[in-house]
């Protein structure tokens, strides 16, 4: 069986925590197939990253092509990997490099590809057994796969990662350059003067329940008498209501507050991604069955609009 | 340009999702809407063409059953043409089976962008953009929004995590993975979707299917949560009560 190959993600020539849980997974996953891990990684100083990764073997790709991530550069260079390593499984994050090469990969392969996964296991009949999240978190799917290059995206944060070391053979090889899709230029969002929500100790984060621009005013109000700022799920920031730095999630900002009250949001994976970790989680949604009940502690029904002001009047009257 | 939007309906997550004693959804006991990203696609795409005169917009949606109402609902939004590709196609259709048929009616059709929905709720085995331009060979990014359109080729953001972005140059043809568009998608009442299925028809073109791997679903189930909030039901007045007193236990009331 060929190995079990996690294709890493760098942050600043560091490894992403996604893709340290990919390792773990590789590593354990090969143990119990009886193959060995490998990792495949881009950039040109990234060795103190990836010198001690608990696998047999990192193929570290570098050159003027893979500074920034493009989409075709990497899949050429990846396919040439795969083609020589012959993986018997490809792990990628569900990040957005993830979403971008998995699927395109797996095309150009025809290999099989399995997207959202929060398990990945050998069953008692050594059969490769994953679990995915659909459905905006609503239902799971339990997929065997095959073990012939099948490639699957994971979703970050679904097991810890080891931490355990080792000495990896190295290969270095060089990517070529592809053209078609060219970096302009690469941004940092301006973290927010307005607010950083990273730092609040009480978030009233509302969702699309929130339904009218005008009703924000209730959270304004609500985040004031509780002493805690407004944050969103992401379709608020899309509808142009709330600006990007309230946003939490995935393609927001990951928060740890001491609570968190989630108003009128569902509990999409996206969304949980940033927020499981708080401390203290209630989430008001008139969907009982809303998956962010779930993660939450406690939790109501009540519509928010009704919730939102006899909160704040009674936080009000206590101030007084 | 001449710029297709691939869309597809998916379950209405607001209705329970029923699944069958083998642990597969129910389908036809199901009401379906416009994947939303594909929605977000389909505005991106209008507001192509309504800031470049010689653009077109092609909706494109494979007949899995009940497409037409989107497909004219995207014409009577302001598509061109309504495309839908049919054949022995059902809603159980994967979506390497559906990227098969789409990738060979887009390079027939010879498109230079194409957009659709960064992912789609039921996307289990691949999302539509990358497996579409794999299997085309094309110049794709996804995760991308603020698309705008050169002359061989189309600048778009695209988001990575953190609030991480890099701007894109794409050489046409293109395929891109739309996370949300410039503005709110666009509503347009029922009687005008009425009207439009009156006056304007669709083209109904044979999709062509080839062989594409499958994935061995065992079956679909409701999470069993290793936790799940203790609930405090639906009254109001007792809902801030309870709020108010768990923030007093917590000493997270301001004082
Ligand atoms: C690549 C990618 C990245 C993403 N990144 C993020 C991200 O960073 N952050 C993020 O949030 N999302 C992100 N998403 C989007 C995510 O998939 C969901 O679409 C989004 O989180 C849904 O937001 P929501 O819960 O507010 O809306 P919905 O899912 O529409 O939920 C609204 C909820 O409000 C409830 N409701 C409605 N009215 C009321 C009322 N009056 N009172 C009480 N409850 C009410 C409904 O029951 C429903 O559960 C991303 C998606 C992709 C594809």
């Amino acid at each position: 069986m060929g190995p079990v190959l996690a294709v890493l993600e760098m942050n600043a020539n560091q490894l992403t925590d996604a893709s340290q849980e990919l390792v773990t997974k590789a590593k354990s996953l090969a143990d119990e197939l009886g193959t060995t891990a490998m990792a495949v990684a881009f950039g040109d100083e990234i060795g103190d990253a990836i010198r001690t990764l608990d696998v047999g073997k990192v193929v570290v790709i570098g050159g003027p092509a893979v500074t920034s991530y493009a989409s075709l550069v990497y899949e050429e260079a990846l396919e040439k990997v795969l083609a020589e390593l012959a993986p018997a499984l490809v792990l990628l994050a569900n990040s957005t490099m993830g979403m971008d090469l998995g699927a395109a990969l797996a095309a150009r392969t025809g290999k099989p590809m399995l997207a959202y996964a929060t398990a990945l296991a050998v069953d008692d009949s050594k059969q490769l057994v994953a679990t995915s999240q659909v459905y905006g978190g609503k239902l799971l799917a339990e997929v065997q796969l095959p073990t012939e290059g099948t490639i699957v995206t994971v979703i970050p944060g679904s097991w810890p990662a080891s931490g355990t070391s080792g000495t990896p053979q190295l290969e270095d090889i060089t990517a070529e350059m592809v053209p078609g899709v060219e970096v302009v230029r690469v941004m940092e969002e301006d973290s927010g003067a307005d607010v950083d929500i990273t730092r609040a100790e009480i978030l009233v984060s509302v969702g699309r329940g929130i339904q009218d621009p005008e009703n924000l005013e209730l959270a304004e109000e609500l985040a004031q008498a509780i002493g805690g700022a407004v944050s969103c799920s992401r379709p608020v920031v899309d509808a142009g209501w709330l600006s990007r730095s309230h946003q939490v999630g995935k393609s927001g900002k990951t928060v740890k507050p001491k609570l968190y009250l989630a108003l009128g949001i569902s509990g999409a994976p996206e969304h949980l991604q940033g927020m499981k970790d708080a401390e203290l989680i209630v989430a008001v949604n008139s969907d009982g069955k809303a998956p962010i009940f779930d993660v939450a502690h406690f939790g109501g029904t009540a519509d928010i609009l009704d919730l939102m002001p006899a909160l704040t009047e009674r936080l009000q009257g206590r101030g007084q | 340009m001449k710029i297709a939007v691939l869309i597809k309906d998916v379950p209405d997550l607001v209705e329970e999702l029923e699944l069958t004693e083998e642990g597969r959804l129910a389908v036809d006991d199901m009401s379906f809407v416009p994947s939303e990203w594909d929605d977000q696609a389909l505005e991106e795409a209008l507001i192509l063409k309504e800031g470049d005169a010689g653009s077109t917009v092609t909706a494109v949606a494979i007949d899995t059953g009940d497409v037409d109402n989107m497909l004219f609902t995207a014409l009577a939004k302001g598509a061109d043409r309504g495309v839908k590709l049919v054949g022995d196609f059902n809603r159980e259709m994967s979506n390497r089976a559906r990227a098969e048929v789409l990738a060979h009616y887009c390079h027939t059709e010879g498109f230079d962008l194409i957009l659709t929905g960064v992912q789609a709720i039921d996307d289990l085995d691949g999302q539509i953009a990358g497996l579409v331009a794999g299997r085309l060979g094309a110049a794709h990014a996804s995760v991308v929004r603020d698309v705008a359109l050169g002359s061989t080729s189309v600048t778009c953001i695209q988001e990575y995590s953190g609030g991480k972005m890099a701007e894109l140059r794409l050489t046409v043809p293109a395929v891109l993975g739309i996370q949300a568009a410039q503005k709110t998608p666009r509503y347009v009442t029922v009687s005008k979707v009425r009207q439009m299925q009156k006056s304007a028809s669709l083209e109904e073109i044979e999709g062509e299917s080839s062989e594409a791997p499958a994935l061995e679903i065992r079956r679909l189930y409701p999470p069993v949560a290793s936790s799940h909030a203790e609930m405090w039901g639906d009254d109001v007045e007792e809902l801030a009560d309870r709020i108010v007193n768990l923030l007093e236990e917590k000493k997270l009331l301001r004082s």
